[in-house]
């Protein structure tokens, strides 16, 4: 493997790792105030669509960003009713979203398929992407690279440094303490699915506004559950969110750069092996004795009622 | 996927729900395992579909059903068109072969045809293309268009079809360029623009400059053209995805053989068979072939379309070594359609294994 190899390898693992990131990101922030949205697969496809509609509507893929987080935080609000509102089961309402997600995105988008848009163009940063090799890497990408990183570093400063964070924090691990001392749980997690809403309408739209750019049905081919994974594997810490995310990229990259240097290793095995690993992490996830270990917000997946608390 | 079935369910009342002409016209039933709008695949089978529409006119009427995943909802969507009065149903996708049989057999007085299977009834016959014949001009031009000498090939699942057509490639770009190499990758899929576009990347960066697919997207044409590679359309004319990078396209055209087994079934002349078609009959074409070809390359795709379309060439006649140094098809021998289903070897040459 030569540098211009690895060179490209690395750069390839960071776009095939930005989906992810932008989705993670939000669902963290959600889990942190204990609410479990599944639905991610389904409002990533919906932010994908829609991302894709607007920003060939208007010409403008700024718009198409637009739509696919006003769209995703709709879907998320669907979710949030049914939870917050209603006290529906975290885990089956999540599911249904997904389901939900996937077939009205293939609905409405039928118009659309095999439509192309000019997309986002790459920006490279000056003076930085003239650096040998890590130049290349890191600062060649398009905008929306840069902004997962951007949110990521701003997530992790709020989650980590300012009174909001602890609010979050509060009320994910004791929303009755929470509740106590005056926070508002439920309007806390409202804001938290939408903004995990959002932030899966972003990861879809980078699917279908940067990364192809096209849109066929279920184009996301699963990549919402795989982010569901990584917040568990990162133990629900941003850094290593980011940290995963490029490394989940850089495994799906080389299972492709491996088969084109003449490894025989069964691609479908190495397919598999991401949803395998996501699957076993569902399975822990559901498992409580294993949560507190992992450091899982406490009251993750539980309903909150402040009626019942007077 | 329940809500998936419940949208094919409502599909097909919206189908079979068609008012019935007047003077009763000849029913054809289509079941696609994509979307119409895939530009690929299902896409060309209903172009087939409404071309067939076009020529009988008033005589014929069609439906199809998209999007029928393969299984047991396959089987009760064909039953479904059966009972709705078809007299004709075309099945396009190789999983709905088994569905396909069993409900031949219950509807006796009704006629199927399945794409790209092996299993036949005396009301029901199977139909595919040779592809090969497409791929073996494909592996033409890459072969002179290369000037690292690396060609890439996305595969999607390791079965004959598609080593059979691995295999015409590389034969055709070794005789144009005997320096040439070929770098394989698998996506498992037949549509994953996502994956499809990892794929060409990842053999872009090691070195490929002409892209053969044998998936359906057009991703891999939109990331060559982004790099300014080379790479050749698959099923359907995807040159406006790929201006500059688009080399050809090798479409599929079903409407020829849609329009003759619906004009046999009509006249009760219909005997089911395994019917292979190609360039000779109209059903592969090369598709809005580039206009920034170099004169000899563009010369040489058409003389060896020729040599294929007057049957005065095959691409798989002997002597023909596997990478293991066995003699596959030995001298003055061509593989007969039989021996062409059950390719499961690399052509010598190709530095590669195929997965199991």
């Amino acid at each position: 493997m030569d540098i211009d190899l690895i060179t490209q390898v690395l750069f390839a693992a960071i776009k095939t790792g930005t989906p992810l990131l932008f989705i993670a990101l939000g669902e963290a922030i959600c889990e942190k105030t204990g609410v479990l949205n599944l639905g991610q697969e389904g409002m990533m496809l919906m932010g994908a669509v829609v991302g894709f509609m607007a920003a060939y509507g208007t010409g403008n893929a700024g718009f198409g960003l637009l739509g696919a987080m006003i769209i995703g935080m709709v879907m998320s609000l669907i979710f949030g009713f049914l939870v917050l509102h209603l006290g529906a089961n975290q885990v089956a309402t999540g599911l249904a979203l997904t389901i939900f997600g996937t077939g009205l995105s293939a609905f409405i988008g039928s118009g659309v398929v095999g439509q192309t848009i000019t997309g986002f163009q790459p920006l490279s940063i000056p003076v930085l992407s003239d650096i040998p090799v890590l130049g290349k890497v890191l600062f060649s990408h398009d905008v929306m690279v840069y902004l997962a990183v951007l949110l990521a570093i701003i997530i992790a400063f709020v989650a980590n440094k300012t009174r909001l964070g602890l609010t979050i924090k509060a009320v994910g691990e004791n929303p009755n303490a929470a509740n106590a001392i005056g926070i508002k749980v439920l309007r806390v997690r409202y804001l938290a699915v939408m903004f995990g809403g959002a932030m899966a309408g972003l990861g879809g739209a980078y699917m279908s506004l940067v990364y192809t750019p096209m849109w066929v049905e279920n184009m996301t081919a699963g990549r919402g559950w795989i982010a569901l994974a990584l917040v568990v594997f990162a133990s629900w810490r941003i850094g290593n969110i980011v940290l995963g995310a490029y490394l989940f990229g850089l495994a799906s990259i080389m299972h492709l750069v491996l088969q084109g240097m003449g490894w025989s290793i069964s691609p479908n095995l190495l397919a598999m092996l991401p949803y395998v690993a996501t699957i076993i992490v569902m399975v822990i996830i559901s498992a409580d004795k294993y949560k507190e270990k992992l450091l899982a917000p406490r009251s993750l997946g539980k309903p909150f009622d402040p009626r019942q608390m007077a | 996927m329940k809500l998936k079935s419940l949208l094919v369910g409502l599909g097909l009342l919206a189908g079979v729900a068609t008012v019935q002409a007047a003077d009763d016209p000849f029913k054809v039933g289509f079941v696609y395992v994509g979307p119409v709008g895939d530009l690929g695949w299902s896409y060309e089978h209903d172009r087939g579909r409404q071309e067939l529409q076009e020529f009988f006119g008033d005589k014929v009427e069609t439906t199809y059903v998209e999007n029928v995943p393969e299984g047991a909802d396959a089987q009760r969507v064909i039953t479904q068109l059966a009972k709705a009065g078809n007299d004709l149903i075309f099945s396009t996708s190789f999983g709905f072969m088994n569905p396909t049989l069993k409900v031949a057999k219950r509807f006796p007085n009704v006629t199927f045809e399945h794409a790209t299977g092996y299993k036949r009834s005396k009301n029901m016959g199977t139909y595919v293309l040779r592809t090969y014949e497409g791929r073996y001009v494909s592996g033409i031009a890459a072969g002179m268009l290369t000037e690292s000498n690396t060609i890439g090939y996305i595969g999607s699942f390791p079965i004959p079809e598609v080593i059979r057509d691995i295999n015409a490639s590389y034969m055709a770009a070794k005789s144009v360029n005997p320096a040439v190499t070929m770098k394989i990758v698998w996506v498992n899929s037949w549509y994953d623009p996502g994956k499809e576009t990892d794929a060409a990347n990842a053999l872009m960066d090691q070195g490929v400059d002409v892209l053969l697919q044998h998936t359906d997207s057009p991703a891999p044409l939109i990331a060559a053209e982004k790099r300014g590679a080379r790479a050749i359309g698959q099923a359907s004319d995807q040159s406006s995805f790929a201006p500059n990078a688009h080399v050809f396209s090798v479409r599929d055209d079903w409407a020829p053989y849609y329009i003759k087994v619906t004009q046999e079934v009509m006249d009760g002349t219909y005997e089911p068979k395994d019917f292979w078609g190609g360039f000779q009959e109209d059903m592969l074409s090369l598709a809005s072939i580039n206009d920034n070809l170099p004169k000899n390359v563009r010369a040489k795709i058409d003389e060896t379309y020729d040599l294929i379309n007057s049957g005065k060439f095959h691409p798989f006649t002997g002597p023909i070594k596997d990478n293991k140094g066995n003699i596959v098809v030995p001298e003055g021998h061509t593989l007969s359609d039989t021996e062409l289903a059950q390719v499961n070897w690399y052509v010598e040459g190709i530095t590669d294994e195929i997965p199991r």
